[in-house]
C-alpha cells in the first residue's frame, strides 16, 4: 500500500506542480494516471520513488515513510521499480547485463545467479533471443521490454511506469502494452502514467485523472469514460475519444 | 647546401638519452594530471566555494602559457618564499597542474555528456551513488573523452620540450649543446623532430587501440 498525504511539489515560488495530492494505492491493483500535459502526472509518479523530492507532505510505502531523511531509500527502491519514457538502458551493457547489474549490486546475487535470472526475465518479456544485444542494436519496443525485465527482476511490489509507450510507434506500443497487460493482476501494484486510453480502459482497475496539480478524480474505467464526475474530466474524455 | 650527418653520428646517443627523461616527465605528469583533473572536474560540477576555487585554478592554468608558468614557478617564486627545488620538481608540479586544468575540462564535458536518464534508472533500481559513478558514469565518460584525453597527452609530451629552461637535460637541451659545439643546426634538430614525432605516433596508436577496445557500438 502506498499512502500519499498532502503532497506538494514546487520547483520555484511561481511553479507549483503538485498541490495537496492525497491518495492511497491498494496492493495488487493497476492504476492508470491520465490527464493533460503539465497536470503533474510525471512529477507525481517520480515523487513516489523520490526521483523528485517532495516539497512537503508524506509518502508511505506500507509503514515506511519514503520521504523521511532517516529512511534507507535503497530498501524502498528495491521494492518499487520504474520504467521510463526513454527506456534509460545502460548503453554500455548488453541486455543481459542491464538486467543483471542491479541484481548483483543491490540484491548482492552472485554473478552466475544474476545472469541466469536476467535471461529468465528477458525470456518472460519475449526477448530470449536478444540477451546479448546492446541497447543500440534493439528497437524501441525491445528496449522498453528490456527495461521492464530489468525492473521486474528485482522482485517488485510496485511498478511505476512513466509514459512507457510515448516514445514508441503504434506497433511497438502494442508489444509493450501486451507485456504490461500480462503483468497486471499478478499481485504487482502497477501505476502507469499513460496517454493510451484504450490500455487504461481495458487494463486499469482505477483511472486517476490529474488536473492542475491535483487528483481531480478517481473512478473505475467504465465510470470515467462514460460518466466522469468532473466537468474537466468529461471534457478531457470527449477530446480524447 | 651543407649537411654533415656523419659529424653528428657520435652525438646521437647523447641526444637520444633525453628520450627517457621526456617519457618519465610526460607519463608522471599525465598520471598526476589525470588525478587532479578528475578531482577538479567533480568539484567544479558540484559548485560551491570549493568548486569556485577549482574553477579559478583551471581558468588560471589555461589562461597562461606553460613556459611562463614554469619560469615563474622556478625563478620568480623563490623571491617570495624560500624554495630551492631542483628543476625537475618544478617541472613535475607545473606540468601536472597545467595538464590537470585541461583534463578537468575534458572530463567535465565527458561526465556532462552522459544521459541523465541512465543515472535516474540506476537510482530507481536502488543502486548506490558510488556504484553509479563507478559502473555507469566513469566507463561511459571515459570512452567519450578518450580521444580528447589523448590529444591532451600528446600536447603535454610536446610541451615538455620547454623543460630545458630550468636546466633539465631533455632532447632540446641536448641538441642545443650539440648545435653549440659543432655549429650544425639542421642535423641535431632533425633528430629531435623525428624523436618527438615517433613518440607521439606511439601515443596516438595506444589511444586508438584503447578507443577500439572500449567500443560497444
Amino acid at each position: 500500500m502506498i499512502k500519499v498525504e498532502h503532497l506538494y511539489k514546487d520547483y520555484s515560488k511561481e511553479i507549483k506542480v503538485l498541490k495537496d495530492v492525497n491518495f492511497t494505492f491498494e496492493d495488487g491493483k493497476t492504476y492508470a494516471i491520465i490527464g493533460s500535459s503539465g497536470g503533474g502526472k510525471s512529477t507525481f509518479i517520480r515523487c513516489l520513488n523520490m526521483l523528485e523530492v517532495p516539497t512537503s507532505g508524506t509518502i508511505a510505502l506500507d509503514d515506511v515513510v519514503v520521504n523521511d531523511a532517516k529512511t534507507d531509500l535503497t530498501k524502498v527502491r528495491e521494492k518499487m521499480g520504474m520504467v521510463f519514457q526513454n527506456f534509460n538502458l545502460f548503453e554500455h551493457m548488453n541486455a543481459k547485463k542491464n538486467v543483471a547489474y542491479a541484481l548483483m549490486k543491490v540484491k548482492k546475487m552472485s554473478e552466475s545467479d544474476a545472469y541466469a535470472k536476467a535471461v529468465q526475465m528477458l525470456e518472460k518479456v519475449g526477448l530470449g533471443h536478444r540477451v546479448d544485444s546492446y541497447p543500440h542494436q534493439l528497437s524501441g519496443g525491445e528496449k522498453q521490454r528490456v527495461a521492464i525485465a530489468r525492473a521486474l527482476a528485482m522482485e517488485l511490489e510496485v511498478l511505476l511506469c512513466d509514459e512507457p509507450t510515448s516514445a514508441l510507434d503504434p506497433e511497438m506500443t502494442t508489444e509493450v502494452l501486451k507485456v504490461l497487460k500480462s503483468l497486471s493482476h499478478t499481485g504487482l501494484t502497477m501505476i502507469v502514467v499513460t496517454h493510451e486510453m484504450a490500455f487504461a480502459r481495458e487494463v486499469a482497475d482505477y483511472i486517476l485523472y490529474m488536473d492542475a496539480g491535483q487528483i481531480a478524480e478517481c473512478s473505475s474505467p467504465d465510470e470515467f469514460f462514460t460518466n466522469a464526475k468532473t466537468e474537466r474530466a468529461r471534457q478531457f474524455v470527449a477530446n480524447m475519444l | 647546401m651543407y649537411l654533415r650527418f656523419d659529424r653528428i653520428v657520435p652525438y646521437i646517443p647523447f641526444i637520444l638519452q633525453g628520450i627517457p627523461i621526456i617519457i618519465a616527465m610526460s607519463l608522471g605528469t599525465a598520471i598526476v594530471g589525470c588525478i587532479i583533473g578528475f578531482i577538479a572536474a567533480l568539484a567544479k560540477r558540484r559548485g560551491g566555494i570549493v568548486g569556485a576555487c577549482f574553477s579559478g585554478y583551471i581558468d588560471f592554468f589555461r589562461g597562461t602559457p606553460a613556459y611562463v608558468q614554469l619560469s615563474f614557478f622556478h625563478f620568480a617564486l623563490p623571491q617570495l618564499i624560500h624554495t630551492n627545488w631542483p628543476g625537475w620538481v618544478s617541472c613535475v608540479i607545473v606540468f601536472s597542474l597545467n595538464s590537470g586544468a585541461y583534463l578537468a575540462e575534458v572530463m567535465r564535458a565527458g561526465i556532462d555528456g552522459i544521459d541523465k536518464g541512465q543515472i535516474e534508472a540506476a537510482k530507481a533500481l536502488g543502486v548506490q551513488n558510488k556504484d553509479i559513478t563507478k559502473d555507469i558514469i566513469i566507463p561511459q565518460a571515459l570512452r567519450n573523452v578518450l580521444p580528447a584525453m589523448f590529444n591532451e597527452f600528446i600536447a603535454l609530451t610536446k610541451e615538455t620540450s620547454i623543460v630545458s629552461v630550468v636546466g633539465i637535460m631533455d632532447l632540446m637541451r641536448r641538441s642545443s649543446i650539440v648545435q653549440g659545439s659543432l655549429y650544425l643546426f639542421f642535423e641535431p634538430l632533425t633528430i629531435v623532430l623525428i624523436a618527438y614525432y615517433i613518440l607521439n605516433k606511439i601515443l596516438s596508436f595506444i589511444g586508438s587501440y584503447l578507443e577500439r577496445k572500449l567500443k560497444y557500438d
